[in-house]
Parts: C-alpha cells; structure tokens; sequence
C-alpha cells in the first residue's frame, strides 16, 4: 500500500496567504495537506513542513478562479468561514475549494451536502459575530479627540466592520482595537488603517479612567446606563431573553452593564 | 447641559416612552452624505436587549409628559399623579447626537404628550428633527410620532426630516376606543395616516421622474394596539391590522400585551399578568400574513375567533385544513413549503435550493434545521419512512404536545392537564 507524504503548509495566518498555499497545492499537485499559522507552529514528526511565503498575485489567481466558479454570495462566505479561526478550517475550505473547481454548476447552494452546509454555518456564526460588534462596540471619547472602543470578539471580524463604520462616523476620528488579537483599525478622518497599539500598562479596559477620557464621557455613560434602566419594563422581566441577545462573555466592554 | 437636570429629565421621559413597543431602525436608505455622522442604510442594529429582553435600537423618549388627554389605559394621562418633565429641543438633540456618537444607539424615536394643542406639539417634535438634519448633519435614523390631530402641512415637513412616522391606534375597535378615551375618536388618528400614506406615493411617483426629489419617510409608517385591554378578540386584533396593512401600506403593526397601570375599573386590575403568550401568537399571526402569504380570514374566522395558545398559528391552521397534507418537499413550490408546520421560510428557501443537486431525505432536513417533530406529520421526502397512520386533528394535536416542550410551559400547564 502507498503511504502518502503528509504536507504541512506553514503560512502567514493572512487569507491571502491561505490562498498562496491553495495554489501550492495546485502547482506542486500535492495530496495529503495540512495548514499551519506561523504564530503556532509545532514541529510535526512525520511528514515535511514548507513555508509558504505569501504571493497577492497567486492568491489573487486562486480567488478569481473561486468566483468564476461559485456566486457572490458563495465566494464570500469561504472567506467570512476563513475569519473563524476554527482548527482545520483550511482544510475544509480546500476541500470545498477542490470539489467547487470540478463542478460544473456554483456549490452553494447544494445544502444536501454536508460539507456546503456545514461552511455556510459557519461563515454565518461569523457573520452573526461582525453584526455583535456592529451593535456592541462602546465608543469612549479620549482626551486627544478619538473616540476609542475595546473588543474581543470570538472571530476575527475587524477586516469585516470596517466598512460600516467609516462610513458612519466620517466627521469622527475612532479606534476600534481587537485586544484578544492585539490590532484594530484606525480612522483619521480620511481613512481606516490597521494599527498596532502599546497599552499603558495601568490601562484597564473596562473602565474609563479620567487619565485617559474626558471629563464629560463619564456623565454620558451614566446617562446611557439610566436610559438602559429606565426603558426595561419590570412587569415584562425575562432574563432568559435577555441573555439569549446579549451573552454574557459580552458584558464587561457594555457600560450598560457595568455597573 | 446640566447634568443633573438632564439625568432626572432622561429617568421621566424615557420611563414614560417605553410603553411603545416599536424598535425597528431598519427599512431606511438614507446614507451618510458630505461626510456627516450618520448612516441609516441597511440591516437595523440592536445595541442592547433590556432585561425584558426587547430591543434598544434607538433613544426612546417623550419630549414631554404633560399630555391635556386623559386615556384610561395611558400611564401620562392628565389625572394621573406623577412627576411631569420637559426636555428643551436642543437637550434632544445634543443627547441624540452623544449617544450616537458613541455607537449607544441607531437614532432617535421622540414621541410626546400633547399640550397645549395638536399642532403646537407637533411642532416642536418637527424642529427637534430638523434640527438634528440640517444643523448637525444627522443621518441617522429618526422615527416621529404624528400627532393625531395635526395640520397635514405639519405632516408633509415631518416626513421630510424623520425616516419613519407613527400613530398608534391603540384600542383596535371603535367601542373599546369610545369606553377607554371618549375625548379621542378614530378619524384623529386616520387623518395624519392618510396625508403621510399619500406624500410618501406622491414622493415616490416625483423620484421616478426626477431623482434629486428629498426622501419623504423612506421607511414608511406603522401603528400599535394594546392588547388585553378592552375585551376584543384576535379576529378583531388582526382584521384591524390587516385593514391597515391593506389600506394605509403600512411597514409594522405592533401588538403590546396590555400592563396594569391602574385602579380604573374599566380596565384589568393591577397585578394582573402581561398577556405575553397572546401576543407572541398575534405577532406568529402577523408574520404568516406578511411574509408566509396566508390570508387573514385563513387563520382567524367566525368559526375561530381566538388563535389556540397551545400551539403556533399555523400549526393549528395545519390542524384544521389537514386535507392539504403531506406535502412532498421535493416537488412542491416554496410557498406551499412554508405551509408546513416547524418548516419557516429560511427552511423553504434553503429546500428549494439544495432539491436541485439531489432528493432530500429526513436526514437533509434535519441537518438544514427543519423542526421534524412538528413537520414529520406533513411531509413526505425521499425516504419510504413516513406517517401512515389516519390521524385525526386533534390526534395529531396531542401527540405533537406529548412530544415538544413549549417554552410557556408555566403558563400552559393547567390548560394541558385536560387533554390527559
């Protein structure tokens, strides 16, 4: 019987650098593959490591080949599934990516198959994730003029809210920082950037400190947190709901829910 | 802003507004223009839940709770002995303007208790949202009340600041209305309705032609009934909401189970429970006449006037009309799919797509999230497996019981003891 060679494929943890290693797969005609991000790599015993160096115009090769053969809608949602981080999910995007390229007709909508079912609910667990933070982002006005929000969502959906909120606070400059991934994104009033951020090492993000905010963010959040008492109907009361809505891991960057 | 003062003006109004069940931000297409703070387009966003687990989506708040009415079944009517504020119009604005700054909040729903008159209350909720257009560049979304009783040259500028209007009819019959608050008759209410209804055709037939034509309420107009409180029935509930789908094109009608606020005795006493499972059953009605494409007299007739507690509306239609079952998901169309009993349209949708690729058996659709302890009864798959038996109704009524647990248990046990 033929043992076939494992592949491990070390890339950058980029999407794009997921798609460098799906061409890799291609052009080396590779068999048995497996993915790691280079932030946790572990040396395998059996079978060979190769990093993949990230290459936008493989990748974008590769990505023009997933749209022509798949919908809008289809193409988006491997990438959205991508953001989940979830352990192997390259190799079930390879998968769907190999199938998708032998089909004569777009995948996504074959819900018979396990394998489409099982993206597309993923890829909408991360969707359900980027409309959280959509809501659940707490802007806190800093003392140089930036309005300043914490997150730790459970996916990587920063790349995803960018949009929507640069085009909702164009007359503000903002920082949404991701503290569990360590980055966030900044607006300037121009654009949104990716940024890196040292926090000081006394800043706590839970609390809004004077050293930090000013003066007046600390009145405004009363002012919402007597709003969020005020508007709840006692006779209605259902914790169950609630909390269905508004999982408590979430909790502590709400200042409604702070106090 | 004083601090103070505004905090104890906030703990009033918004305490007095939370009666208003609607929250919806959405349906709106107004988008950030010349780089401005705002942006109504797409999905609505609930920032928060309460722990009554309804939404907050936008800053709910009466511009004032001094009201010259006096409904018996309204928490600011003139005879009730409470504390009584006002908010300034710039006070709306700049609270509307913080909040949203800081991503509380989708915009502003301002209501208000009527002083002085019709007009001059609606007056100022115009200025607070004029305001917030053309001096802070808000695109945001903001729902109005209209006033009954306000001039229809007050509703043509309101609907082209505010994305969404309202009157909240609130006693569905004309009797109930005429017991509870005499000094009000239903044409107050329709006037305002029907001058919004015909800017926002009229708006809409310009836009055709000329495209620079302003947006006129682009999120169109809804109402509320209290439930509970005036002894209708369902029928009543839903005819009414059906006449003003049909007849004013509305967006919304929004059911808010009736909460004791009083001693008056025209009116459930004080303590008495919300009707929370009833209108959870009104808004399953709702759902089905929008968007399921049943007909209202389908679920509500002469011959069933209250829709069953026990089961959702169109488990029991199902029940009623089971002469149409089973139906074969691999071939019927969608909407005869959305018929089945625990198959909801997302299910539908997903069926129709994936049937193309292969037949779908009692697998698949458990997989796509078919609720198959209800649906089993009335489909049938690619599968030789299904129910052969000659059920009766209310056969299949209490096997389907015996075997779902309803999150209103509490609320249902005494009526289930008597099927056993």
């Amino acid at each position: 019987m033929l043992i076939l060679e494992e592949h491990t494929l070390v890339y950058d943890s980029t999407f794009d650098g997921f798609l460098t290693c799906v061409f890799q797969v291609y052009e080396s005609k590779l068999k048995q593959v497996s993915f790691q991000r280079k932030n946790q790599v572990q040396e395998s015993l059996f079978g060979i490591n190769t990093e993949i160096i990230t290459d936008l115009e493989k990748a974008d090769r590769v990505w023009k080949g997933i749209r022509s053969h798949s919908t809008a809608r289809g193409s988006l949602r491997l990438y959205y599934a991508f953001l989940s981080e979830q352990a192997q999910i390259e190799s079930l995007l390879l998968t769907y990516i190999q199938q998708a390229f032998k089909s004569r007709i777009p995948l996504d909508s074959d819900f018979g198959n396990e394998m489409v079912l099982k993206i597309s609910q993923i890829a909408k667990s991360v969707g359900r994730e980027k409309h959280r933070m959509e809501a659940f982002v707490r802007f806190k006005l800093t003392k140089d003029d930036i309005y300043f929000a914490n997150i730790e969502p459970d996916f990587d959906v920063l790349p995803l809210i960018s949009k929507h909120f640069k085009s909702r606070y164009a007359d503000q400059k903002w920082i949404i920082y991701d503290l569990k991934r360590q980055y966030g994104l900044y607006y300037d009033l121009e654009k949104v950037e990716m940024m890196n951020l040292t926090l000081p090492e006394n800043f706590d993000p839970t609390q809004t400190a004077s050293e930090y905010f000013t003066p007046s963010e600390m009145e405004f959040q009363t002012l919402w947190q007597n709003y969020f008492q005020s508007t709840n109907i006692v006779a209605r009361k259902n914790i169950k709901l609630h909390i269905q809505h508004v999982p408590k891991r979430y909790w502590k960057y709400l200042s409604e829910k702070t106090t | 802003m004083s601090f103070e003062r505004t905090q104890e003006k906030l703990k009033i109004l918004a305490d007095a507004a939370k009666y208003d069940v609607s929250c919806s931000s959405s349906g709106s297409n107004r988008k950030n223009h010349n780089k401005g703070i705002g942006d109504a387009t797409g999905m609505g966003i609930c920032h928060s839940y309460t722990e009554d687990g309804r939404c907050v989506s936008l800053l709910k708040i009466l511009l004032t709770n001094h009201c010259i009415f006096d409904c018996a079944y309204c928490v600011t009517r003139k005879s009730n002995d409470i504390k009584r504020a006002a908010f300034k119009v710039q006070e709306v604005v700049d609270l509307t303007i913080n909040f949203y700054r800081r991503n509380y909040i989708e915009g502003l729903f301002l209501s208000s208790g009527i002083f002085k008159s019709a007009d001059y209350t609606m007056e100022r909720l115009v200025a607070v949202a004029k305001k917030l257009r053309l001096e802070e560049n808000f695109n945001g979304y903001i729902h109005l009340k209209s006033i009954p009783g306000a001039s229809d040259e007050l509703m043509k500028e309101a609907g082209l600041y505010a994305d969404r209007l309202s009157v909240n009819i609130e006693i569905p019959t004309k009797e109930g209305l005429k017991l509870l608050a005499p000094e009000k008759n239903r044409e107050d209410f329709l006037k305002p309705m029907r001058k919004v209804q015909n800017e926002i055709i009229q708006y809409q037939a310009e836009k055709k032609i000329i495209k620079s034509t302003p947006k006129y309420a682009p999120a169109g107009q809804s109402t509320q009934m209290i439930i509970g409180a005036s002894g209708e029935s369902d029928q009543q509930i839903m005819w009414t909401s059906n006449y003003f789908y049909k007849k004013f094109d509305l967006k919304r009608v929004y059911y808010s189970g009736y909460i004791p606020i009083s001693y008056d005795s025209r009116l459930p006493q004080l303590g008495t429970d919300v009707p929370m499972l009833r209108e959870n059953r009104l808004y399953q009605t709702d759902w089905l006449m929008r968007f399921y494409g049943f007909e209202v007299h389908e679920i509500l007739n002469n011959e069933h006037q209250n829709l069953d507690l026990d089961v959702d509306p169109k488990l029991g239609w199902a029940l009623r009309n089971l002469e149409h079952f089973p139906i074969d998901v691999n071939k019927a169309d969608k909407m005869m799919l959305a018929r089945i009993p625990g198959l909801g349209m997302k299910s539908a949708h997903k069926i129709v797509q994936a049937r193309q690729f292969r037949k779908l058996n009692w697998e698949h659709l458990k997989r796509m999230g078919v609720a198959l302890n209800r649906a089993k009864y009335f489909l049938v798959c690619d599968s030789r497996d299904f129910e052969r038996r000659d059920l009766t109704g209310p056969q299949l009524k209490s096997i389907i019981l015996q075997n779902s647990t309803s999150k209103y248990q509490n609320i249902l046990s005494p009526q289930l003891n008597l099927f056993e």
